[in-house]
């Protein structure tokens, strides 16, 4: 049994492997066509920018090289998870990311849980409580979520739960200059990562909490629930044991789908509660045309997605019986 | 047509739906209906004239919003179902009376391995242990000819062929040993090899078991092999009932007799007699536009200006057998 799934796990990040590389690839020359180099913001900020000292930049760093050296030595180093130095901050690019992917992971883990658990709670109990003032509520509820901006949602929650309340820290994660170990650690963490990763979810929620109703409803009308109902099953085992997990299904399938999106909305989320994750630094880069950096943070992401993805993979696989056998069939 | 061995009897149940203008229709019309130990009951007429409806009806699985009873009594051995409250009616469900729906496909769930799907039935009804219920459900699915049942127990539903399927959903229905079952077209989504398995388990188990047996078809071959009586149903209503034999040999509704008309005999077939098939023409009239008069009488042959002003009430030939036709019969 976990042979066989562990099995499959691997196949499946192996078939992840060419999207990497060919994300990599992709990343390497968009990047390049952006107008300006690193030499030219650094000069800038130098406040010199005589021929003579970009020259002198761009030697140092390889940017005077034609692009396909540039490649091809980007690519030799990317096999052996070097990715280079990032001259803004003086430092190894890898040792910067792996400084920051810990808190990025940890933002989208939560955002996930938080938007998968409410919204296939908040969805089951809009196709149960179908054509009531809950469900009518709730399906209200789940369209303005979704319609309004990230960054604004994360603003008011700043405004009404940081500032009015002081229930909340406004940004960080963790307490500047605290000496907190062990759970108290985790705790303050814990307690700094609520703001972000509720509104980082509350799009997602909103997608899933629809998606869920939807689901949920289709379900509750299928054949075997009504062969639940005539071996006189109670409505709560009917929905407990027999509805939701089937109803769960495209909602997994959905967020399997929307890791990469998330860890787009995480950029935002990220700036405005100051979460010193990935999203915060590629913001960053992005704007210092740090382009080692901001490669090597989409070379993370792109292992990210395709881990979480993994992942996804094998709750579905857990949820759903039938899957294993198509992976087992792939196989011959 | 009472009798003391009667399991089930139905008076005059009726069940109203609404349609799209929210209005109340009649899907089952003032039915009666006895079923007796033993005895399998065949319910035919073409789609759409209310026969799941009624056995939905029995076991009260409509869904309250767009279904609601009119009237009439279902008694279980005395006692009327149709009093019941709700958590009275779930002992009910799955115990004293159990149902097989028509797609073997959809009517398991996929998630869930068939031998927790029996067992879940044993449970929610008697108050065992699993190893109990795990023990039982095997019996159960030898019972019903599974090969294997130990290794099938934790086989999900798509390890499983249609036939297959289709006894792991008797065995949910035969699982507390029920005194109904109610059959709603068992065997239509599966082949014919298969089909003549499937109702001869049924048969098999019916006379082992002592239930009495609602057999919901429109396949009058089906109904000629395994039913000793049958009631013909038409736009909700019960037109005629027979036992077996008189139906088919003379048959009395104009309805009964196009039906029986558009089966190739099996005689006929036989003796490599090629007949053209009669064709009822026309459609079942939708319910919800039913007129006063008798639902038939725009197809019938027989019809006349009467038949279009009242509808004919059902009336007895013989102490077992009736007919609603005015003209039937005499
Ligand atoms: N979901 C529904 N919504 C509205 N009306 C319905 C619904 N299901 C059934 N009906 C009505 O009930 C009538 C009887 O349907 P029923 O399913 O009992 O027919 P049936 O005799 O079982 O047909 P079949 O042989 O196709 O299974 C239909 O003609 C239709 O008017
Ligand atoms: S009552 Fe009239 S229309 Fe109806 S079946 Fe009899 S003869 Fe035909
Ligand atoms: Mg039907």
């Amino acid at each position: 049994m976990w042979s066989s799934r562990a099995r499959y796990v691997l196949n499946r990040l192996i078939h992840g492997l060419p999207i990497i590389f060919a994300i990599v690839i992709a990343n390497f020359f968009l990047i390049r066509l952006a107008p300006g180099d690193a030499a030219q913001v650094l000069a800038g900020e130098a406040g010199a920018a005589s021929e003579e000292y970009m020259r002198q930049i761009r030697q140092q760093f390889g940017l005077d090289q034609p692009l396909y050296i540039q490649f091809i030595s980007y690519m030799k180093n990317i096999l052996m998870f070097d990715m280079g130095y990032s001259f803004r901050h003086g430092r190894e690019v890898s040792s910067l990311i792996f400084e920051r992917v810990g808190a990025t992971a940890l933002l989208m883990f939560a955002s996930m849980v938080i938007s998968v658990g409410v919204g296939v709670l908040l969805g089951a109990l809009a196709a149960i409580k179908d054509r009531t003032i809950l469900s009518n509520v709730i399906v209200i509820f789940s369209i303005v979520s979704y319609a309004t901006p990230l960054f604004w949602v994360g603003l008011m929650l700043i405004i009404v739960f940081s500032i009015h309340l002081g229930w909340f820290p406004t940004s960080g994660i963790a307490t500047v200059g605290s000496t907190m170990t062990g759970w108290q650690y985790a705790l303050d963490i814990a307690h700094h990562l609520v703001l972000p990763a509720v509104t980082l979810s509350f799009f997602y929620m909103a997608l899933y909490t629809r998606l869920m109703r939807a689901s949920m409803l289709e379900t509750l009308g299928l054949d075997f629930i009504k062969t639940a109902r005539a071996k006189g099953l109670s409505d709560r085992k009917i929905v407990s044991r027999h509805a939701l997990r089937n109803a769960i299904l495209p909602v997994l399938t959905m967020a399997g789908v929307q890791v990469s999106s998330m860890l787009g909305g995480s950029v935002i989320i990220e700036s405005v509660f100051g979460w010193p994750g990935l999203g915060l630094l590629a913001f960053e880069s992005l704007f210092a045309r740090d382009l080692n950096l901001l490669l090597g943070i989409f070379f993370l992401s792109s292992i990210l997605v395709v881990v979480t993805n993994a992942i996804v993979d094998v709750v579905y696989t857990i949820v759903d019986p039938r899957i294993e056998l198509k992976g087992k069939l792939a196989h011959g | 047509m009472m009798n003391s061995t009667n399991l089930l009897t139905i008076e005059g149940l009726s069940t109203e739906f609404r349609s799209s203008h929210k209005q109340w229709f009649p899907v089952v019309n003032r039915i009666d209906l006895q079923v007796t130990v033993g005895e399998t009951l065949a319910v035919v007429g073409e789609s759409g004239c209310g026969k799941s409806m009624l056995a939905h009806s029995i076991l009260r699985l409509l869904p309250r919003r767009i279904a609601r009873n009119a009237g009439g009594r279902v008694l279980l051995e005395g006692r009327d179902l149709l009093a019941l409250s709700e958590d009275e009616m779930r002992g009910v469900r799955g115990k004293d009376i159990s149902m097989i729906f028509q797609e073997p496909m959809t009517s398991l769930n996929p998630l869930m391995t068939v031998g927790q799907q029996i067992a879940e039935s044993i449970l929610e009804h008697e108050h065992c242990s699993v190893q109990v219920a795990a023990r039982r459900t095997l019996d159960l699915m030898e019972l019903v000819g599974i090969p294997e049942p130990r290794a099938r127990f934790h086989q999900y539903p798509h390890h499983l062929s249609g036939g297959m399927r289709q006894r792991i959903v008797i065995a949910i229905a035969l699982a507390c040993r029920p005194k109904v079952l109610i059959a709603d077209e068992p065997t239509t989504a599966l082949d014919v090899t298969i089909q003549a398995q499937v109702l001869e388990l049924i048969d098999k188990l019916k006379r082992e078991l002592g239930m009495g047996v609602i057999l919901i078809t429109h396949d009058l071959g089906v109904v000629a092999e395994w039913a000793q009586r049958i009631m013909v149903m038409y736009a909700g209503r019960k037109v005629e009932e027979a036992d077996a034999e008189t139906f088919f040999t003379s048959p009395r509704h104009p309805y009964s007799r196009a039906l029986l008309a558009s089966v190739p005999r099996p005689n006929d077939v036989m003796n490599g007699v090629v007949k053209p098939l009669a064709e009822i023409t026309g459609t079942v009239p939708p319910l919800d536009r039913l007129g006063g008069g008798c639902a038939f009488a725009d197809r019938c042959t027989m019809g006349t200006d009467a038949c279009r002003s009242n509808s004919p009430a059902f009336r007895l030939l013989t102490p077992s057998s009736g007919v609603a036709c005015i003209h039937a019969g005499n």
